[in-house]
């Protein structure tokens, strides 16, 4: 299952090579990855949907408990499908909708990306995988929301995306932590079998609400809603794909596969279907005064997140059933409805829908498609929607105000399908920039094939869904579930529901005009809401960078210095304070004549350095101190040591007489009293290091690794020289990373002293 | 600094500092020397070459930019510590093998030998970057004004 999870990076991977061989064509072949995933997954139909789900582990980080766990259940193998199968018809339609474009193939490579990634959250059992994959959604989404990265307001919107589902998903990792520890296990399902350790434990609460911020910032619930719609920036495909079926659901997959583990309690159904509900209600209302299609859209699926979500909280079997019928019937029309949206755009050229009519005509196919797609959103009887919608008003017929909020806002659903489904193609003909015709088969194929489930749906419920959804609401319950769906129950006061519903969305529709100007004003309102909450607190963090950028980065080398040798010191005589280290003075080396002369050498070499008067000077100065910490290397017996110091000494001195190249020509000298306070620094920073070897040399906590280096060296290492072998090979990785730093290190100058050579020359022609 | 005698001495003393410096690489397992000494004993060498002449000289005698060095010390030295991930064991373990000449000289060779020949490149192909960089940009503007 691994594979199957992998698949979609190894095949965005192969991508770029393909577009070589193939050209524009690589993108319809690349549509193979995810209808071979589809595939694979209805042949794991009987298997996950029997009682016994489909499991897989493969060991990966022992320290943290971190396994390539995966398990396809029903709830899983339903998200897959959809994932998968949705996927197909995307990157189809991509190929359609981006041709031409000179990114098309990295646009499809992100897709494939995005798919694996979702894939992933929904089959990882391990809840350190779930995390990393949920990471991987965010950032994948990124990069499709900000594919037309050359437009500010696309690059925000992905920036928008990415930093709230972010901080969402840090909350979400410190409330899986805790549970996970509570619950001793980081398996995903053995943390729901620990329910009774779970929710009585006295952290459940902090748990519950941290996981809850992570669900709801995915999932765009009322208060972080504000992201879904302004990512309607990104092209359709992406839109289609990632907000209205796949990633945004994420939050709720989980919400749905946590219920047994942690759900059923007081808190749980007081926030999640609070929650719930009021995004439904916020999303309908907001949804009506739109006139740009996808936007429409857009807040209808905030609205049916918020369904979705409250269905959760109630966690009851009817409730359950009807969570997850609902889910696969607006995942097929929302899909269809982006799909036909883009489609729309793509060929008239109008995102207006006050603006567009008549396109029956030119693209029957289309429009046959998003009828079915509108009436499924609508609820209409027939369509699959119908069914879903059915289902949750059985669920939520005894909460009298969840009833009534559900269907207020499913009548302005159907408003909502009204014109985005319906009126475009039967209303009266308006003129539009393009002409339109009938789109591309790639593009029209996943409105058909979505309409089609759709209408399976709507017809033969039964026969569509009853195995699947059935074994998806069980894996939400925790136990086997019977699931029989019908189109016809009688006449039951669902059906009377359904029928208001119906009554009162077509007369909303009708007071089209009067919802329009109200959602005007209703949208200065939202000015004030979460949203301007995010920009303050955005524009509040990168005025904070700046000012404490300035302050410590002012460009000054000095500074820099004396920043960070005063810091180090500081921090060094903060921890003597309070570790009460005792200073020896007995293991010292005593001090024999040649030594102290070295020394003497060093120092008033040292000391000319500063006070040199000379550039030149000054370097020979520091010369001379190298060349004697090398003869005082080679006294006590390190040849490797004094070898290299010296070779470095001798490349600082050139690369020091290099440098003054860049200097200027006349000195600028220190005022007085920038020298005493160098001076003050220096000699603290001298008496500190100095400390700190006294220290180091009387303190023995354990053993010196040395003998241990000296006894194996030749038999494990093979190597006589003991300095050699702990570079090379006991500490192989540390100068692995060394040479990295240095190769960086390298990059860097080679860069600055480039810039600063074609400024040069720009300044002199 | 165009003096004759800097430049005869650069032209003989220069294949033997990167004859030292080669020998200081190989010899390092078993006696002082090692991959860092080794690629600064190298720079040195280009360095007093491009001292006596000029850097183009220097770069010339080089033949591959030293930014490939770098690339290419970074990747041997990750060869080297990957061949133990076929052994079964984990990354940056040794493994050795033995050449047998003759009775009494048996080489061993291994693969922290790689990891220091990767070395060796990176520190030549550093510090001849940034010492090449610097001189470079001087020379330039000598050259305009």
């Amino acid at each position: 299952m691994l594979y199957a999870v992998i698949s979609g990076f190894i095949a965005a991977a192969c991508l770029p090579g393909l577009r070589r061989l193939l050209g524009e064509r690589a993108t319809l072949v690349a549509a193979l990855a995810p209808l071979s995933l589809t595939v694979w997954f209805a042949m794991q139909f009987a298997a996950a949907t029997s009682g016994t789900p489909v499991e897989s582990t493969l060991p990966w980080l022992a320290g943290l408990d971190l396994h390539l766990a995966f398990r396809l259940d029903g709830l899983a193998l339903l998200f897959a499908l959809l994932i998968s199968g949705i996927g197909t018809l995307v990157v189809l339609y991509s190929h359609g909708y981006l041709h031409g474009h000179p990114q098309q193939h990295w646009f499809v490579m992100y897709t494939l990306m995005f798919m694996a990634s979702m894939l992933g959250v929904v089959l990882a059992d391990n809840i350190l995988l779930l995390f990393i994959f949920w990471e991987l959604t965010s950032f994948t989404s990124y990069l499709m929301i900000g594919f037309n990265h050359e437009e500010e307001k696309s690059r925000k919107a992905a920036l928008q995306a990415l930093l709230v589902t972010g901080f969402g998903g840090l909350f979400l990792l410190a409330g899986l932590l805790l549970a996970g520890q509570a619950a001793g296990t980081t398996s995903l399902s053995g943390l729901i079998a620990a329910r009774d350790v779970i929710t009585t434990h006295p952290h459940y609460p902090v748990m519950l609400g941290l996981v809850l911020v992570g669900a709801f910032t995915k999932s765009a619930q009322v208060p972080f809603h504000f992201w879904l719609p302004n990512a309607m920036q990104a092209p359709t495909p992406a839109s289609a794909y990632l907000h209205s079926s796949t990633m945004v659901k994420a939050g709720v997959y989980l919400l749905a596969r946590l219920n047994p583990g942690m759900g059923g309690t007081e808190p749980w159904l007081l926030y999640v279907t609070g929650f719930g509900a009021v995004t439904l209600l916020t999303g309908a209302v907001m949804a009506a005064g739109q006139v740009y299609l996808k936007r429409l859209l857009a807040y209808t699926t905030v609205a049916a997140l918020g369904a979705m979500v409250m269905a959760i909280g109630l966690g009851t079997e009817k409730a359950a059933k009807a969570m997850v019928v609902f889910l696969f019937a607006h995942a097929c029309y929302k899909a269809a409805l982006f799909l036909v949206a883009g489609a729309i755009d793509h060929e008239t050229g109008e995102k207006n829908v006050t603006k567009l009519g008549g396109l029956f005509r030119p693209m029957p196919v289309t429009g046959a498609a998003a009828l079915v797609a509108a009436l499924s959103m609508a609820g209409v009887p027939l369509a699959f929607g119908f069914i879903g919608k059915e289902l949750l008003y059985a669920a939520i017929f005894d909460h009298p105000v969840l009833l009534a909020i559900a269907v207020a806002s499913s009548a302005f659903f159907l408003l909502v399908a009204f014109q985005t489904g319906i009126r475009p193609f039967l209303a009266a003909t308006k003129a539009t920039p393009r002409t339109p015709h009938e789109p591309p088969w790639t593009m029209v194929a996943g409105p058909l094939a979505l309409g089609l489930v759709t209408l399976a749906g709507g017809m033969a419920p039964g026969w569509t869904a009853d195995v699947l959804a059935g074994a998806a609401a069980a894996s939400m319950l925790g136990r086997g579930v019977d699931l029989h769906l019908h189109l016809w129950h009688g006449v039951t006061r669902e059906l009377i529901a359904s029928g208001i519903t119906l009554a009162a969305g077509m007369v909303v529709t009708v007071l089209a005009g009067w919802w329009l100007t109200a959602g005007g004003r209703l949208a200065g309102l939202a000015r004030l809401g979460p949203e301007r909450g995010y920009d303050l607190a955005l524009r509040g963090l990168v005025g904070f960078a700046t000012l404490q950028t300035r302050a410590l980065q002012s460009g000054s080398l000095r500074r820099y210095l004396l920043i960070v040798v005063l810091t180090v010191s500081a921090l060094f005589v903060i921890s003597f304070a309070r570790a009460e280290l005792a200073l020896s003075f007995t293991g010292l080396t005593p001090l024999t004549v040649p030594m102290a002369l070295l020394c003497g050498v060093v120092i008033f070499a040292a000391v000319s350095a500063t006070v040199s008067a000379s550039r030149l000077g000054a370097v020979a100065a520091m010369g001379v101190v190298g060349f004697s910490v090398a003869l005082i290397f080679i006294f006590f017996g390190a040849p490797d040591l004094a070898m290299t110091q010296l070779v470095v000494e001798t490349l600082s001195v050139v690369l020091l007489v290099s440098a003054f190249y860049y200097l200027p020509p006349f000195a600028r000298r220190s005022t007085w009293r920038g020298r005493a306070r160098d001076l003050t620094v220096s000699v603290f920073a001298g008496a500190v290091m100095t400390l700190l070897v006294l220290l180091a040399a009387g303190e023995q906590i354990e053993e010196p690794i040395s003998g241990y280096f000296a006894e194996t060296s030749v038999p494990l290492g093979h190597g006589r020289n003991i300095v050699n072998v702990i570079l090379v090979d006991y500490r192989a990785l540390d100068t692995l990373g060394e040479i990295t730093v240095l190769a960086v290190a390298g990059l860097g100058s080679l860069a600055l002293l480039r810039l600063r050579a074609t400024r040069k020359r720009e300044d002199a022609s | 600094m165009t003096s004759i005698i800097l430049r005869t001495a650069a032209r003989y003393l220069f294949p033997v500092i990167i004859l030292f410096s080669v020998y200081a690489l190989l010899r390092g397992h078993n006696d002082p020397g090692g991959g860092f000494v080794g690629g600064l004993a190298a720079a040195s060498a280009y360095v007093l070459y491009a001292l006596a002449y000029d850097v183009k000289a220097a770069r010339r005698l080089l033949k591959v930019d030293s930014l490939s060095l770098i690339g290419w010390g970074l990747f041997i030295a990750l060869a080297g510590g990957m061949v133990s991930m076929f052994t079964g064991r984990p990354f940056l373990s040794g493994e050795w093998g033995k050449i047998t000449v003759s009775q009494d000289w048996v080489i061993k060779i291994g693969t922290p030998l790689i990891f220091d020949i990767g070395v060796y490149l990176v520190v030549l192909g550093v510090t001849l970057t940034i010492l090449m960089a610097l001189s470079d940009v001087r020379e330039d503007g000598e050259e305009r004004s």
